[in-house]
């Protein structure tokens, strides 16, 4: 259980996390979701006490997570950024980290073998690939058999088959009651893993929700038909709480009512359709409307034409 | 939460109670693991031995007694000035592997992953400390000592050869041991303040080799009283037969004094420690 009360993280004037307040809960995996500079990793980072925070608490199974006699067993994270000395082979960096908790040898075996690294456990980590990398970041998090979990942007760098890998895993790790909680700036991957979402930008909470949910709310997809009589069909579907919007000569969008309601309309009054097709909205489209005042970096035309 | 059948392939259930725990010695034994499990570590404390014993069996091998050393007295104890000379080039290989020590978690990020296991963190900075100190210590006693027993073979015979058993030079040889340790833990201190690996080893030269030079710019008046005092030369009084003179203190004096300066640095690394973010 990861639980998040009224957490605000200044550095200088700049403002990182603002007010966030939202619970990881056992037996689920949370996706924590948001566009990049959003504030995702800076939640970890004072989730794990790595930096402290302004106001706010943030607690580990109930406790700050600095409390804990041994932190490891209550909490395994992977961060985004590299946390090895590319000096130290993958078995020394698990070993290192396995001696401060009295975790045995055999342990680390187990979770070089879980994470796949067996071949590559005795190369120094310097020479690893990013996906090897993220590999060896998920063993350590795995190491101390960890209550919850907590990887930022796991997926990062891995091959499809290791996608795979983590995504099973985590819900795996899930099924068997612990807490799971993942970060990522991509909507699809978190549709494919998550069972609920914490959406947010700006260091502010967007959204606290399902997957399910989050379309339905987001959905202004609305039914486009296309008619001879624009005209004619936009009066009769007027009524409180539908709104038709004109695309071109023939093309209507109407949203408030649903496209079997629109063709009835239409043959009782005996105007032709073209076309009459319910626009669903992409997770993708519904993260974007969802973030798309709080996004940092905006990818504008103007940076293109200079 | 009803395990599935998936359960079993990924770990064992969590056990009902924990059966780990970080305890102090727990985490000196994970310092240790990472100091030996990195090439550096070997490198660099081999360079410290070698600078330590191939100086001081130079300068033994080139002493003459018609050079700069020769109408010095045994009893004076140039054979030992002689078999230490290599002390300061050892402090700056022992200096920099402190700074490396601790600044190289920052600069590789590996201090993430460290407090992440330690989330109390005084206890890694102490620990680093109980380990390179010890060995910085132990080794440069050895390269001392070592040094010591080439040296007095070259020059058996010589009017300067001392015998090992003559009356303080175990002390010194033990207080270059001493001096450098400390040199190592000062490192340590240093890299925590600064967390930049060459920052630190900067800061760490410009203490050791630099700043005594410096204080000869000051007015005698009370340059002198400063000069004493500086890490380096509180190491000279320590390691030195017959420390007199205005410019150095007692042996004792100069333990006192080296261990303060690492008193006061470890207290400053571990306030950083403690305020900062990682």
């Amino acid at each position: 259980m990861i639980e998040i009360r009224e957490l605000t993280k200044r550095y200088g004037d700049r403002t990182a996390v603002q007010n966030l307040s939202f619970t990881a809960a056992p037996g689920q995996v949370t996706g924590f979701l948001g566009p990049n500079g959003a504030g995702k990793s800076t939640t970890m980072r004072l989730i794990v006490g790595l930096d402290a925070p302004s106001s706010g608490t943030a607690l580990v199974n109930g406790k700050p997570y600095a409390q804990h006699r041994a932190p490891l067993q209550e909490l395994g994270v992977l961060l985004e950024a590299k946390a090895v000395h590319p000096g130290r082979t993958a078995f020394n960096h698990l070993m290192a980290l396995a001696y401060t908790h009295g975790v045995p040898r055999r342990r680390v075996e187990e979770v070089i073998d879980l994470a796949g690294l067996h071949s590559v456990a005795g190369k120094r980590v310097g020479a690893f690939s990013l996906g090897m990398g993220q590999r060896l970041g998920i063993a350590a998090a795995l190491l101390g058999d960890p209550a919850a979990v907590m990887l930022d942007e796991p997926v990062n760098g891995l091959d499809p088959e290791g996608v795979r890998w983590v995504r099973e895993l985590l819900r795996d790790l899930a099924a068997e009651g612990r807490t799971v909680m993942l970060s990522s700036h991509l909507m699809s991957e978190m549709a494919q893993t998550a069972d609920r979402l914490v959406v947010i930008g700006r260091g502010r909470l967007l959204a606290d929700t399902t997957v399910d949910l989050l379309v339905e709310q987001a959905a202004g997809g609305g039914v486009r038909v296309a008619t001879g009589e624009p005209a004619r069909l936009r009066s009769l579907l007027t009524a409180p709480g539908v709104t038709v919007t004109s695309r071109g000569d023939e093309r209507l969008v109407v949203s408030g009512v649903d496209a079997r309601r629109i063709g009835q309309i239409a043959a009782e009054h005996q105007v032709p359709l073209y076309e009459l097709v319910t626009e669903s909205v992409s997770l993708e489209e519904a993260f974007m409307n969802l973030t798309h005042d709080a996004v940092e970096y905006h990818s504008s035309d103007a940076g293109r034409a200079v | 939460m009803a395990a599935s059948a998936t359960a079993s392939t990924t770990l064992a259930p969590a056990p009902a109670c924990p059966v780990y725990r970080v305890t102090g010695r727990r985490v000196v034994r994970s310092e240790w693991a990472k100091f030996w499990s990195l090439r550096s570590s070997w490198i660099t404390l081999g360079v410290a031995v070698l600078f330590l014993v191939g100086i001081g069996a130079i300068g033994a091998a080139l002493y003459s007694p018609s050079g700069p050393l020769g109408s010095a007295s045994a009893q004076s104890g140039p054979a030992l000035t002689l078999a230490l000379s290599g002390t300061n080039l050892a402090a700056l290989a022992i200096g920099a592997l402190g700074v490396l020590v601790s600044a190289g978690e920052y600069s590789t990020g590996m201090v993430r992953s460290t407090f992440a296991a330690v989330p109390a963190r005084l206890p890694v900075l102490w620990s680093k400390c109980a380990v390179f100190g010890p060995i910085a210590f132990v080794l440069s006693t050895i390269g001392a000592l070592v040094s010591f027993l080439i040296g007095a073979a070259v020059l058996h015979g010589q009017k300067i050869a001392l015998p090992l058993g003559h009356a303080g030079v175990v002390r010194c040889l033990v207080g270059a041991g001493l001096y450098l340790g400390l040199v190592g833990v000062y490192g340590v201190a240093v890299g925590v303040l600064v967390r930049n690996n060459a920052g630190g080893i900067a800061i760490l030269a410009g203490v050791v080799l630099v700043l005594p030079g410096l204080t000869g710019l000051l007015p005698s008046s009370w340059g002198n009283d400063v000069s004493r005092y500086l890490p380096s030369n509180a190491g000279q009084s320590v390691m030195t037969l017959h420390p007199s003179g205005g410019s150095l203190i007692s042996p004792g004096a100069g333990v006192a004094v080296l261990v303060g300066w690492a008193v006061l640095l470890l207290a400053g690394a571990a306030c950083r420690l403690r305020r900062s973010d990682v």
